[in-house]
């Protein structure tokens, strides 16, 4: 496993970037926000063609057999890359947590799993702690809140990365959650089959966060984000909710989560 | 007790609606949590205790029958009785049978969750004895004939007004104009009503939560000292426990007390820790004359060598329901049988059928906080999707679920297939949406857009809007995008 910061040459690490299913349907911006982060930090990024899902549907269903199959693709398909970097704390913990285990038995695939684990990153975190970028040159005006997804908090221990950044931007104020570490109830598959328990859930986060007094919501999960974002929305809250990297990457021209494309 | 885990999303929408219980919820967060970081905040070694704690457990539940043999021994020399029951029927049999030897009326308790898990209350006046609880929130919830919501405050659902009024209920002796407004003022009319009955019961039961196998010792933690009245002051004590209750010496149930308090309350010791050896010896001043100890298997040795093993190193704390947001939401008796939060989750499965209890491992958003908090590291997330994996296996879960399942895998392990799909559906559901961005009602999503719109995707997929820059990247004579 390597810790160490990559040294970044003409071309820099060569990175590929996991989309997630989630970034791609609902919020290419991220996607483009995470290639602009990671160029700028020198990497030279490329998108595998072939990736689809993490497999947490599956895996989180106990459909094993299924997240096998869709776990083998994902490391066919990014296992020749440095480092695989991924904007969702949730599907970042998936590669580099629950492959290893889940092939850990098989003597083939066991150690390509745990070798792909190790190079898997989620994207607040590879900045920060892999090639130790300390601040973005940039700026948002506003006072923004940061809620911590459970995966990237607690698989991951991304916590202080993202602030670390979003405090070098000028002009931006962040404020505290009372809450920040309180799943927001979506949890994938869990929101659906548990719709009124997960409703109680994101109605006490969108109460918090309407009382932080924040004008914007940030996160490193779009899962999270679009269930609190849908939340605030149907509230009537004033709130916008974006991902973190959008901010990070000055692309917030286009409506936050959500909004209207007025 | 009859279990409705079955019926937990009713029994959860109930809860969900029940602005008593909201109220009473709300309190129970603030201060559990916070006394509970500030106490592990405060040790340094916490962390290294949790890994000793785990470590301690997980050497005896490797080597169980060995500390139960020599626990057993331990027992009988010290001149008490081990009464091995494989099963609830066998021990509830064990308990009146005690009971009914020494011609017994009433009986005192202490808490004890194996005596939930036994229904012994029911089964003591099904055979004409009269239990009486001690613990105050066993004593509340006795009186309204409820189980408990919480393994360590089991009133915890309840507020004081409704306490009070339980107690003008059932006092009907005491003077209808007193005071009961404050808790202090309920605690000393408990107090004041329950001092009797202890001098009064001819067996006292009382739980453990730790069985010592070096020296053959229950040792109980308490807040209120009702545990000492009961064990110390009738002539016989029944201690009821499970198997992986045992420890191997005294110093290990130290090490472990040390995380156990921290954990549940955020106290450092509890205000009582009673440790008890055998009856009363010639000499001794007090202390009961029979000492018997029900050691109870019910399906807990199944778990030995299973991928739910680590889950016998519970030791009943607490911490994960306090942290759990969707015990929070729902409470205790939501749950429907015994053992509520993360720990029922896993363990309620175990011990009464996974097709009984499905609902419960699949209630969790796996967020890890019970896991973060747990003193005794048990992988409880895990465990939970060991739960569903089962299910999925014995075919338990919903079809739509594995329906859905199936063609989504099928998609999702044909990438052509999969990009040209979600890119028509983001596409669609983007115009749908048009400039309001989000959609309120969505075909087959009620359970999102009932509670929250759906944010509308942005239009086209990331894949496909990469494509074409790609694209139009090589195309000869247009290098910039």
């Amino acid at each position: 496993m390597s810790e160490t910061a990559p040294k970044v040459g003409e071309s820099g690490p060569r990175v590929a970037l996991f989309v997630t299913c989630l970034v791609d349907f609902f919020r290419p911006t991220v996607g483009f926000a995470a290639i602009k982060l990671l160029e700028q930090a020198g990497c030279t990024v490329e998108v595998p063609s072939a990736q689809t899902c993490c497999g947490q549907p599956a895996y989180n269903s106990g459909d094993r057999a299924d997240t096998l199959a869709i776990a083998r693709q994902v490391i066919a398909t990014f296992e020749e890359y440095d480092y695989v970097v991924v904007p969702s704390g949730s599907c970042a913990g998936m590669l580099r947590k629950h492959y290893p285990t889940l092939f850990k038995d098989d003597p083939a695939l066991g150690p390509r799993a745990a070798a792909l684990g190790a190079r898997t990153y989620e994207l607040i975190s590879f900045l920060v702690d892999i090639l130790k970028v300390e601040q973005i040159d940039g700026a948002f005006r506003g006072v923004v809140t940061y809620h911590d997804s459970c995966s990237g908090l607690r698989e991951l221990k991304v916590k202080e990365q993202p602030r670390a950044l979003l405090r070098s931007l000028t002009g931006l104020r962040l404020t505290e959650l009372q809450e920040p570490e309180v799943c927001c109830g979506f949890g994938g598959t869990f929101c659906v089959k548990y719709p009124e328990i997960s409703n109680q859930m994101v109605e006490t986060k969108a109460e918090d966060i309407e009382n932080s007094g924040a004008d914007l919501l940030l996160a490193g999960d779009v899962g999270c984000l679009l269930n609190m974002a849908g939340k605030l929305k149907r509230r009537g809250a004033k709130t916008q909710t974006r991902h973190v990297a959008e901010v990070l990457a000055g692309m917030t021209d286009g409506p936050a989560i959500g909004e209207s494309r007025e | 007790m009859q279990a409705t885990s079955r019926s937990f999303k009713d029994n959860a929408h109930q809860a969900l609606n029940d602005e008593q219980l909201r109220r009473a919820l709300d309190n129970m967060k603030e201060g559990f949590i916070a006394k509970r970081a500030k106490a592990a905040a405060k040790l340094p070694e916490f962390d290294a205790l949790r890994d000793q704690a785990r470590d301690i457990k997980d050497h005896t539940l490797e080597n169980l029958d060995a500390y139960l043999e020599l626990y057993a021994e331990k027992v009988e020399s010290v001149g008490g009785t081990v009464h091995w029951c494989p099963t609830a029927d066998d021990a509830r049999k064990a308990v009146v049978d005690i009971c009914q030897a020494v011609g017994a009326k009433t009986v005192t308790k202490g808490k004890s969750m194996i005596a939930e898990e036994l229904a012994l209350n029911e089964h003591l006046e099904a055979n004409g004895l009269i239990p009486i609880e001690t613990d105050l929130g066993e004593y509340i919830i006795q009186l309204r004939n409820e189980p408990p919501s919480h393994i360590i405050a089991p009133a915890i659902h309840l507020n004081k007004e409704q306490v009070a009024s339980d107690f003008r209920a059932a006092h009907v002796d005491l003077p209808a104009d007193r005071q009961l407004e404050e808790p202090q003022q309920l605690v000393g009319e408990a107090r004041a009503v329950l001092r009797q009955k202890y001098l009064d019961a001819d067996v006292g039961i009382t739980g453990a939560n730790f069985l010592i196998a070096e020296t053959g010792t229950s040792i109980i933690v308490t807040n209120e000292g009702n545990g000492d009245l009961t064990q110390s002051l009738p002539k016989v004590h029944i201690v009821v426990a499970s198997i992986e209750k045992i420890v191997p010496s005294l110093e290990d149930a130290s090490a472990i007390l040390r995380v156990l308090a921290r954990s549940a309350t955020g106290q450092e010791f509890s205000t009582y820790t009673t440790f008890s050896t055998g009856p009363k010896r010639s000499d001794d001043p007090d202390g009961p004359e029979q000492y018997h100890v029900i050691l109870l298997d019910n399906g807990r040795s199944r778990m030995l060598g299973s991928e739910f093993q680590d889950m016998l190193r519970c030791i009943r704390c607490g911490a994960c329901m306090n942290h759990c947001p969707v015990y929070h939401s729902v409470g205790g008796h939501a749950y429907g049988w015994v053992y509520p939060g993360p720990m029922g989750a896993v363990l309620t499965p175990s011990l009464i059928g996974v097709d009984e209890a499905g609902h419960l491992p699949n209630a969790s958003t796996f967020c890890g906080r019970c896991e973060a908090v747990c003193p005794m590291r048990i992988p409880l997330p895990k465990m939970m999707r060991h739960w569903r994996e089962q299910e999925f296996q014995k075919h338990l879960s919903p079809t739509a679920v594995r329906l859905g399942l199936g063609a989504w895998t099928f998609v999702a392990r044909r990438p052509s297939l999969y990009h040209f799909t979600t890119g028509l559906k983001a596409r669609v559901l983007s115009m749908i949406a048009g400039k309001r961005g989000r959609l309120a009602k969505v075909p087959l999503a009620s359970g999102w857009t009932s509670h929250r719109d759906l944010p509308a995707p942005e239009g086209r997929t990331f894949m496909d809007l990469w494509a074409k820059q790609r694209r139009t990247a090589q195309r000869p004579g247009q290098e910039t995008v």
